[in-house]
């Protein structure tokens, strides 16, 4: 990330880092007072979503083409002019590939990936919801990792969509292994797959309130009812004068 | 319970609680609650190096109705904790519940809104087992203390004299240096 | 006591509260109904686990079969939102909890990947990756085995399948000082190299494991009983498992040889011998041929590493990465009170440099710091491909971790492979699959 962060970026506008949202502030993530280190004016902010400039390379080797831009050729080629329409960045990261995808176009971008015969990527390892209130208008993403058994590669794919309409539509036509996590993502984050045959929760109570793994919600203090009594949290039970 | 309950204080209320008492410890059929990590300690104790048949609890009861002991093996979510109550409320009296586990115990290192903190929200718990999870060493002898506990119960009267000794202990508190404990 | 019924949409639905069984029964039969909705677990002897099914029979054979899964979320991957990275492990470790090992791996290699020091993790910090995980394997296998034997009606296979576990799990404790959820592997290495002896306990325990697992599949593999209650049951080709995400030993036995330490090799794996082995009976005779050869396959790994950890590149080399910040807590000695800080290092942080002590408090109670961004690091666990998603965003806590845990994944095959089938092989297909219910509700 940092080191797309100093590269010049043609294709995008260019954006001055200090204008950049904010990360963090001080050294040692102090809030308000009680930081003598004298590192409380450090200034961290949030990197710009860039894309990864070509040639994207492979997992072990980057600067030359490679495995990447095999894939995204490939991509570009069964998707025709649709190709950057429907995938709006491009990263590569660490040795992974990530195409952030538009919501609208998920579903034939997944069918193709799965299909094409020089795609194949047959097995997918199933979703993975992110929670980033900071991104407005983008604030839940759902991650797909997809693997090409007859290829052997690696793939990842990221939809994301805005807290105020959280729907996505649903991949289980293409890969039926999405149903259970799909479910499970709608459970801790509330994105709404539309189409999914029966999309309820999965690890909580049916009547269960709130989506627990988002940021928004706490990490505790849930009372314990049962038959109609109710025990309050700890934190708020216990005193240890 | 029966007519124990009915007998007058003295010689034949000890007996009858040691003879009871004493059968009871010694056939205790745990009623299989395996929840998560414990639950496998909780197999391997029954297993042939640790060898739960020593204390005539091979048998490990599917059903809860012929069960007198619910070893609470793991983490109780939110989600399991009506059905951990269910079964405790199929089990015929007397019963005893052990707590297996810092989770079952008080939460543990699952402070979060999916965990139960603690199993004594839900149910009475008579022996609180720690560690995460606690080897079979540890839950034979947290067996053996409860063996102890059920050698020693009280019916009728004594039960009730009991009840009221520990009450008036529970009202009256002492510093802690002077605390001999409530039970001994 | 009588038979309550209510009417609902679905039918009439029966309280079965330890009435008289006679009056359900000619309850039942007087009812039109033609098919019996019945419901097993959460809290059932022959389910794996709280896992609870929802079967739909007509008679004996299933109609259809509705897993319900979430008895144990343990809201784990929230819990490490609030944990430093190195305290991650001990969390993850409780997930799957009979491959914690496994867990701790995946979790480190993405975290390694984030950090992106993969290629500095010392050669013998994988070798003893690799040499824990496969013990691990045995021991994870072994009691797949023994409680499919005991939900079967087997005993003595169960008590075959703990007795051999049992001896896995004493190298555990001896080598990481745990029986069970031993937060071993780190990020960047592992905790601690092996104590003096363990050598000499792995290299006994190899001599001894074959001949026993000779002995369990002398009991096992031609059993009349067991082929009868095996053989062509669960059927799950390798179109179902493709489409349902199945991996590990239920892929294998439709005939795929996938395995991650092979395809896609991680802690060196690709330098050590062994083979992948296939079954094509896509069947639950099949997985458990795959696991008993996997089995052996781990011991032939074992073998190797052991050899490489004795040998004279290896030998009392680090095993945790140089870097002090990544590598904390790397100076660890055996007190009288149990493992701690060295007394070395108590000594010169608290006596002699000022700066090593500020260093301490702020690796202890802070952590280090994970550059922003996200990685997928997978490793094949005894039930199949174990990933962990990892997203950092720059702080010294993981900003989401993801495990696409195999026992989730695998438990969705449950409906296509008792369908239609009797609702006694309903046992043996859930333990076909070997769902650790830890691991699915995490």
């Amino acid at each position: 990330m940092s080191e797309e962060q100093n590269k010049p970026q043609e294709n995008l506008p260019a954006v001055n880092p200090i204008e950049l949202p904010i990360a963090r502030k001080g050294m040692f993530g102090v809030k308000g007072t009680g930081d003598t280190s004298g590192y409380g004016g450090l200034v961290v902010r949030r990197p710009p979503k860039l894309s990864s400039p070509r040639p994207y390379g492979g997992p072990d080797r980057t600067g030359e083409p490679g495995e990447f831009d095999v894939i995204a050729d490939e991509l570009e080629r069964a998707l025709g002019d649709g190709f950057h329409d429907a995938v709006e960045r491009v990263v590569v990261d660490r040795g992974e590939l990530t195409f952030h995808v538009k919501r609208e176009r998920l579903v034939e971008v997944m069918r193709h990936l799965r299909d094409d015969p020089a795609l194949r990527f047959e097995l997918s390892l199933g979703v993975s919801g992110v929670h980033y209130p900071h991104e407005t208008g983008a604030e839940l993403h759902a991650v797909y990792h997809l693997c090409s058994i007859t290829h052997n590669r690696r793939l990842r794919i990221e939809v994301s969509c805005p807290d105020a309409d959280p729907h996505i539509p649903s991949t289980v036509s293409v890969y039926p292994t999405h149903d259970w996590h799909e479910r499970e993502t709608y459970d801790f984050f509330g994105i709404i797959f539309d189409g999914h045959p029966a999309l309820t929760r999965i690890e909580m109570p049916d009547d269960w309130e709130g989506h627990p793994q988002r940021k928004d919600y706490p990490l505790g203090g849930i009372p314990v009812e049962y038959r109609g009594a109710s025990t309050p949290a700890p934190d708020q039970r216990r005193s240890y004068s | 319970m029966g007519l124990e309950e009915k007998l007058p204080s003295g010689f034949i209320l000890s007996t009858v609680e040691q003879v009871a008492g004493w059968a009871r410890k010694n056939s205790v059929w745990p009623a299989t609650f395996g929840l998560a990590c414990c639950a496998i300690e909780l197999m391997a104790a029954g297993g042939p190096k640790h060898d739960l048949a020593r204390f005539g609890m091979e048998r490990a009861s599917a059903s809860p109705r012929q069960a007198d002991l619910m070893i609470v093996a793991g983490r109780v979510s939110q989600k399991m904790a009506p059905i951990l109550r269910q079964i405790y409320d199929q089990m015929a009296e007397p019963k005893w519940v052990i707590a297996m586990g810092v989770c079952a115990s008080s939460g543990g290192m699952f402070n979060n809104y999916a965990i139960v903190q603690g199993v004594d929200h839900v149910v009475p718990v008579d022996i609180y087992l720690p560690g995460c999870p606690p080897r079979p060493e540890m839950l034979l002898d947290a067996i053996v203390k409860l063996h102890d506990k059920i050698q020693n119960t009280k019916f009728g009267v004594h039960r009730e004299r009991q009840i009221e000794e520990l009450e008036r202990r529970a009202l009256n508190p002492l510093p802690l240096v002077d605390d001999r404990g409530a039970v001994r | 006591m009588t038979a309550l019924h209510d009417e609902t949409t679905e039918g009439k639905v029966y309280t079965v509260n330890g009435q008289d069984w006679d009056e359900l029964v000619k309850q039942i039969s007087e009812s039109s109904d033609r098919h019996l909705v019945v419901n097993m677990g959460p809290q059932h002897p022959s389910t794996h686990g709280v896992l609870r099914l929802v079967l739909t029979l007509d008679g004996e054979t299933v109609v259809e079969a509705r897993p319900v899964i979430g008895y144990l979320h343990t809201g784990i991957e929230k819990n490490m939102e609030y944990r430093t990275w190195t305290q991650g492990v001990t969390f993850v470790t409780r997930m799957d909890y009979l491959s914690p090992i496994f867990n701790e791996t995946a979790y480190c290699l993405a975290v390694e990947k984030l950090l992106g020091i993969t290629d500095r993790i010392p050669e013998r910090a994988q070798v003893l990756r690799v040499l824990m995980m496969e013990l691990n394997r045995i021991s994870s296998h072994m009691v797949a085995i023994a409680t499919f034997g005991m939900e079967l009606g087997a005993t003595s296979v169960m008590i075959y399948g703990f007795r051999e576990r049992e001896m896995v799990l004493d190298l555990f404790e001896y080598i990481t000082g745990l029986r069970m959820n031993m937060a071993y592997v780190r990020p960047g290495g592992v905790s601690m190299d092996l104590p003096a002896g363990a050598v000499d306990k792995i290299g006994e325990f190899l001599k001894i494991m074959p001949k026993r697992v000779k002995d369990m599949r002398k009991v096992l593999d031609e059993n009349p009983v067991y082929l009868r209650r095996t053989r062509d049951i669960a059927y799950l080709d390798l179109t179902g498992c493709m489409a349902l995400g199945v991996t590990g030993p239920m892929l294998r036995a439709a005939g795929l040889p996938w395995d991650l330490r092979k395809a896609q090799p991680y802690c060196g794996y690709e330098t050590y011998d062994f083979e992948v082995p296939t079954e094509t009976g896509c069947d639950v005779y099949s997985r458990y041929l795959v696991r008993m050869a996997e089995v052996e396959e781990s011991l032939k790994i074992i073998q190797q590493a052991l050899d490489r950890l004795t040998g004279p590149e290896l030998k009392g080399k680090p095993v945790m990465i140089e870097d002090k910040k990544i590598g904390w807590p790397s100076k660890l000695a055996l007190g009288p009170d149990g493992l701690g800080n060295s007394p070395d290092h108590i000594a010169h942080i608290m006596g002699t440099s000022m700066e090593a002590l500020i260093h301490h408090f702020k690796l202890v109670t802070e952590g280090f710091r994970v550059p922003a961004g996200q990685a997928y690091a997978a490793v094949e666990s005894p039930r199949g491909e174990l990933g962990a998603h990892v997203v950092s965003d720059g702080g010294t806590r993981p900003y989401r971790v993801h495990f696409r845990d195999p026992s989730f994944t695998n438990l969705q095959a449950i409906p296509a492979t008792v369908e239609g089938g009797m609702v006694a092989d309903v046992i043996s297909a859930i333990a076909s699959i070997d769902p650790v219910m830890g691991g699915v509700d995490r």
